[in-house]
């Protein structure tokens, strides 16, 4: 699970080549490749086996646009994949239909996998960017009980 | 495979046919198009080609002229050979779109069969939509008459697809006047024309999908301005292929094609510098007048108004006595920008060698311009040459009723 969630090539840089780049070298049409080799189906391989070139946004980070971010608990999670299905930046770390964890370098904060999750309590809940990891999840609510009607 | 068509040596078609077939021979993959008066019969019969198989391409019917422009622009990124055809409002609405093909280095080519912009409305020919393209980064070709529309269609997609241009190029003819004017037209056979222009060999397409690429990246400080300098310059530069093309079309057809056209000037002392149908119009009226009248009168007419043939432009006006630049756009509160476009070429030639330059608007919204008016005018700079300064206001409107209208006089201590 490590491995999948720090690879060697997500979010290693801000977002923009143009450092890695010189002005000299903007190609025709700005054109930008997503790989540096060429690649057979793609589709059908896992991002952290793709070899993403500095172009392409998997490299950036734009984790510093985020004011608030959702924290996972492992607990509580039935890896039913509706933050995976809903999330707008593909920021749901999933492998085999297990619920991994978030990519902090993608994700903007804009909580819709807490909206969408179905446990009680939520098995995502969001906090200051700030907040400790282990101090969230120490803070995480009780089941709440059914109202009578 | 698509059918084949029978052509005879001569056939009857009018600027927009000619155009169409053009599009034809050329095989284009996908037209994406929102057809508007007087460019519709060019998609509606490329449309028709398609449907009875005579084409093995996509016609894309879209739901205005933006999204007729990008679904070109995604065609053409894909990979695809590509052409649509628009004029006036949907040229305009296109406007923004023709930014972004230009700066992907999108080889799109464009029919514009030229009509004014409202308001007010109307569908008659004259240059606003062809004018306000000028700064989109496209190559511009202009043709005079319907076989013109013909060859330079073929023309285009090998100049904009050339390696050294990869620049989207735009064909204009004249709306009504030579767009549904049906003339003799010498065309090629399929075989002969399809191997002027050549397959197409799309560079960086997004249909290779073991190579993904992004199209339309944000550049900002950085980046953008030398992006901008490395797309004029292909542009500029874009002259050493359109010679070259049109030198191989010369020998495939015999028809002599340059990027400034001259009639007459070899020993001409006042000439008219005109774009569109108003060229013929003009050399009739020059020829009359050196055989009625004696005045030594030529015409001089950019085939590419992009990129502008600058030098060649100052090198024919060197040591004429006077030239009237007529432009069919009304430049609202300034001189016509094709009169600008000449003195600024002229400003860079010894004083003594420069002629007389005078600004006509003439012919907006279709209204005609005749053979009379053109001597006119050519007999007024005659005037003017004879005495040696502009006696007429600078800038005058040609054929407007009421009371004369002009601007600017010559200054002279």
């Amino acid at each position: 699970m490590k491995g999948v969630l720090a690879t060697d090539k997500r979010g290693v840089r801000e977002l923009g080549a143009e450092d890695l780049v010189g002005w000299d070298e903007v190609t025709q049409g700005v054109v930008l490749n997503s790989f540096d080799l060429e690649v057979e189906n793609p589709a059908f391989s896992r991002p952290e086996e793709r070899p993403y070139s500095d172009f392409n946004s998997y490299t950036a980070t734009v984790a510093s646009w985020r004011v608030i971010k959702p924290v996972y608990n492992r607990d509580i999670c039935i890896d039913c994949q509706n933050c995976w299905v809903w999330c707008p930046d593909t920021s749901i770390i999933s492998r085999d239909k297990q619920m991994l964890g978030i990519d902090y370098d993608h994700c903007k904060g804009c909580g819709v996998c807490v909206e969408v999750c179905p446990t009680n309590p939520k098995s995502l809940l969001m906090f200051a960017e700030a907040e400790d990891q282990e101090a969230a999840l120490a803070k995480w609510p009780e089941k709440k009980k059914k109202e009578k009607k | 495979m698509a059918e084949k068509m029978e052509l005879q040596e001569v056939e009857v078609w009018d600027g927009n046919y000619a155009a169409a077939q053009a599009l034809r021979q050329a095989q284009v993959d996908v037209v994406a198009a929102y057809p508007i008066t007087p460019s519709t019969p060019i998609v509606e019969t490329y449309g028709a080609f398609v449907a009875n198989g005579y084409v093995d391409g996509e016609f894309v019917m879209v739901e205005s002229e933006h999204a007729a422009m990008s679904g070109c622009v995604g065609a053409a990124a894909a990979g695809g050979r590509v052409a649509t055809a628009t004029s006036s409002q949907g040229f305009m609405l296109m406007i923004e779109v023709l930014y972004q093909a230009s700066g992907m280095r999108l080889p799109i080519v464009l029919n514009v069969v030229n009509r004014a912009i409202a308001s007010p409305l109307n569908v008659r020919g004259d240059h606003g939509d062809m004018y306000a393209g000028r700064d989109s980064g496209w190559v511009q070709l202009d043709a005079f008459n319907a076989q013109e529309a013909y060859d330079l269609n073929l023309c285009a997609f090998k100049i904009g697809e050339d390696i050294n241009v990869r620049l989207p190029v735009m064909v204009h003819q004249d709306g009504f006047v030579t767009s549904h004017t049906a003339q003799n037209i010498h065309p090629l056979s399929d075989d002969e024309a399809y191997a002027f222009i050549g397959d197409y060999k799309p560079v960086d397409e997004m249909l290779d999908f073991s190579k993904p690429v992004t199209y339309g990246a944000q550049t900002e400080e950085d980046w953008h301005y030398e992006h901008k300098a490395k797309q004029h310059r292909a542009l500029m530069d874009s002259y050493v292929v359109i010679d070259r093309v049109f030198d191989e079309f010369e020998k495939k057809t015999g028809r002599r094609y340059k990027r400034l056209e001259t009639y007459m000037m070899e020993d001409a002392e006042v000439a008219i510098l005109a774009l569109g149908s108003t060229v013929e119009t003009s050399i009739l009226a020059a020829k009359q007048l050196r055989e009625e009248e004696g005045i030594k009168a030529g015409i001089i007419a950019p085939r590419t108004f992009r990129p502008f043939p600058f030098e060649e432009l100052r090198e024919v006006l060197s040591g004429l006595k006077c030239v009237a630049v007529l432009d069919r756009s009304c430049p609202m509160g300034a001189m016509g920008a094709l009169y600008n476009e000449t003195c600024g070429a002229l400003a860079t030639i010894p004083a003594d060698q420069r002629p007389l330059v005078t600004n006509f608007i003439y012919g907006l919204g279709g209204r005609d311009f005749s053979v009379e008016e053109a001597k006119r005018i050519m007999r007024e700079q005659k005037g003017h040459a004879d005495v040696g300064y502009i006696t007429t206001p600078i800038q005058q409107f040609s054929g407007l009723r009421g009371p004369k209208l002009g601007f600017f006089e010559s200054k002279r201590s």
